[in-house]
């Protein structure tokens, strides 16, 4: 089964080579380092975000409020910064993450305490944040002159040759692996989507791990609303909408199983950049921006048939295991 | 869901063990109180509410959604879900103005919009029947590649002039205030509530939706139900998409962004269990109703859309939320 797993990812990394050495064949200055690092940079949120859905979709749940959540939390951080520009930058990158989490952990108890659908929560919330947005700004947009130049700044300083924001991405990227492969909890997260009846027995409560797994999508979304913000310098009700989506199209094209229990921290990586190379590939090579989305559709139900043909052959042989014993 | 989960918690009888009217009813008896309440609220809040043009117009703002929601109930019931009807429309909307661009006249519109809906719809269930794929996730993708496909051919064009024998379908009236909309509408709601609730082919939704596994042992073709059931909602999609170009009189690929949502919203407020095997017609038609009501009602107060979502999001999670806090209630109190 690892091996398996591992093939898949591989097989998405070289999708991901060949086509930008397709792209460079044509046009050489693509497949530059500086110029793959600036597309790394450019996907850091989606990244970001595809490990906080990962988290949740693990567990045979889906997060569908994270591009609301990421506007409100987004908006609320913005307009803290207009009116407090003395509060430190880091100060306000904590009290974005505690609010997504908070919003997070909402949806954490309707799913835990309540039993409803994770679809069905999130389909309420998705439209009650984006609204909560509306509210808290009145429907007015907080720009560049607004923000202070620490805020706006912040993120583009160089770091050891790269962008803060692209540090983002690489702490998360470690933060998810060690926590999803090396903590209790986040083998809990993988037992409770694999099965949760023999979690059950084995003393996880299933419920309570959808439910941290809720506030974990939730503090990535708060995370990404500062990083969304203070990248696109404008905070509005429109930020990121429809953008949920896209972020589980990122989780299936890497490789995590809607089902619960498969998916790893490389495939939501890869599954993200497959997007943004497709993204960023697109204007280098004189097509229209419009063929992205449907390209994009195209490269969802390519990857889930490929998947789809993985998993059933695992399910097999867990059948005939069950029937052995 | 496991295999001793299924044999203890979950029984499959032909009749439920109440009669199935008085289990209906209820949630469908809350459905009612809700509209009423909403209805009154209106009445009392806006002076041009009651009034029979304002409650004409207040159709418009449900009746396409209301329609995908008729079939996307039944999908939802067996077990699917399909996500991409937003899409079908934008597409089946931008092939209809295509066929404008070469002279196309009314009837052949109508005709390109039904057989673009019913053709997507027949790929998502291909992908999820036979290639067995989860329609979740395909109709994500499939979001994507339709919309996608009409921003190919739009790009950030729009399709104009509109033929007036074509606008009847979504601006015009039957008779006083009867808008052809709403008439469609109540025929289609007969005749899916015929088809779901009076037919074995209803019936073998249900049992679909309940036990899979058991529906094929019984001889019931799951997969072909599936995919017809795709199809359906596909094809409503078309219906749908011919109502919307006709009312708005233009085609951009933008089209009933985000629609899909509110569509399923409607039927999971409607009373259809979002993970299959039970809901009504009369649900869909009531919850459909609620949220026409409200935001109309909202949009005579001058609030904006986006701060009535919040209204549609929390009523949707209340109105689950409620009779799962009830039997708990109940259940502590009886020890």
């Amino acid at each position: 089964m690892k091996s398996l797993t591992k093939y898949r990812e591989l097989w998405l990394a070289a999708a991901i080579a060949l086509l930008v050495i397709a792209v460079a064949t044509r046009f050489p200055a693509f497949a530059t380092p500086a110029r793959l690092l600036a597309v790394f940079n450019d996907y850091t949120i989606l990244i970001i975000l595809a490990l906080g859905q990962m988290t949740v979709i693990l567990t045979r749940s889906i997060d569908l409020s994270m591009a609301s959540n990421l506007a409100f939390t987004g908006m609320v951080i913005a307009m803290t910064n207009a009116a407090y520009p003395a509060i430190p930058v880091p100060v306000l990158i904590v009290l974005a993450m505690v609010i997504g989490s908070l919003l997070g952990s909402f949806n954490g108890l309707l799913v835990w305490k309540l039993d409803i659908p994770p679809i069905v929560v999130t389909l309420g919330t998705l439209t009650v944040f984006r609204g909560a947005t509306f509210v808290v700004s009145g429907g007015a947009w907080v720009n560049a002159d607004a923000m202070s130049a620490a805020f706006i700044n912040l993120q583009r300083a160089s770091f050891l040759g790269l962008p803060v924001l692209s540090w983002f991405a690489i702490a998360a990227i470690a933060a998810f692996y060690v926590f999803l492969t090396r903590t209790p909890l986040g083998r809990s997260i993988y037992a409770a989507g694999v099965n949760p009846t023999a979690s059950v027995y084995a003393g996880i409560d299933v419920g309570r791990t959808k439910f941290v797994a809720f506030v974990i999508s939730g503090m990535m979304s708060g995370l990404c609303g500062y990083l969304w913000v203070s990248r696109y310098v404008i905070a509005s009700t429109e930020v990121a909408n429809g953008y949920e989506l896209q972020i589980v199209a990122a989780c299936v094209i890497g490789g995590i199983s809607i089902a619960g229990g498969i998916g790893s921290v490389a495939g939501a990586v890869l599954g993200a950049l497959f997007l943004g190379v497709i993204g960023s590939a697109l204007p280098v090579i004189n097509v229209s921006p419009f063929w992205q989305l449907a390209i994009s559709g195209a490269a969802i139900i390519l990857a889930v048939v490929l998947n789809a043909r993985g998993e059933r052959r695992q399910g097999r042989i867990i059948l005939r295991q069950a029937a052995a014993s | 869901m496991t295999a001793t989960d299924l044999a203890t918690n979950r029984h499959v009888p032909d009749r439920l063990d109440k009669p199935l009217t008085s289990a209906l009813l209820s949630w469908e008896m809350l459905l009612v109180l809700v509209a009423v309440a909403i209805f009154i609220v209106n009445s009392l809040a806006s002076p041009y509410f009651l009034n029979a043009w304002s409650l004409s117009d207040l159709t418009f703002n449900f009746v396409e959604k209301g329609l995908i929601a008729l079939a996307m109930a039944l999908l939802i019931i067996s077990g699917e879900i399909d996500l991409s009807v937003a899409a079908i429309i934008a597409l089946a909307s931008t092939f209809m103005g295509m066929a404008l661009q070469a002279g196309a006249d009314t009837p052949v519109l109508v005709l390109i919009g039904l057989s673009v809906g019913l053709a997507c719809g027949a790929f998502n269930g291909f992908l999820v029947t036979r290639l067995g794929l989860p329609s979740i996730v395909v109709t994500i993708g499939t979001m994507s590649l339709f919309r996608g496909i009409a921003y190919i051919i739009l790009g950030d064009k729009a399709y104009r002039g509109y033929p007036s024998s074509f606008a009847f379908f979504g601006q015009g009236y039957v008779g006083w205030v009867i808008s052809f909309e709403i008439v469609l509408f109540a025929v289609m709601a007969a005749v899916f509530w015929l088809l779901l609730h009076r037919t074995s082919f209803g019936r073998t939704v249900f049992v679909i939706g309940n036990n899979p596994v058991a529906a094929a042992f019984s001889g019931v073709r799951v997969e072909r139900v599936k995919f017809i059931l795709f199809c359906l909602t596909g094809l409503m999609a078309g219906v749908a998409s011919i109502l919307l170009t006709s009312r708005l009189g233009s085609t951009r690929p933008s089209i009933a962004f985000g629609y899909e949502l509110e569509v399923v919203t409607m039927v999971v407020l409607g009373g259809v269990a979002i993970l299959g095997g039970s809901g009504s017609i009369i649900g869909v038609v009531l919850a459909a109703l609620i949220m026409g009501l409200v935001t109309f009602g909202l949009g005579l107060l001058n609030v904006p859309g986006i701060v009535m979502s919040i209204f549609t999001g929390l009523l949707l999670i209340i109105v689950i939320a409620l009779p799962i806090l009830w039997r708990r209630f109940r259940e502590a109190r009886s020890g």
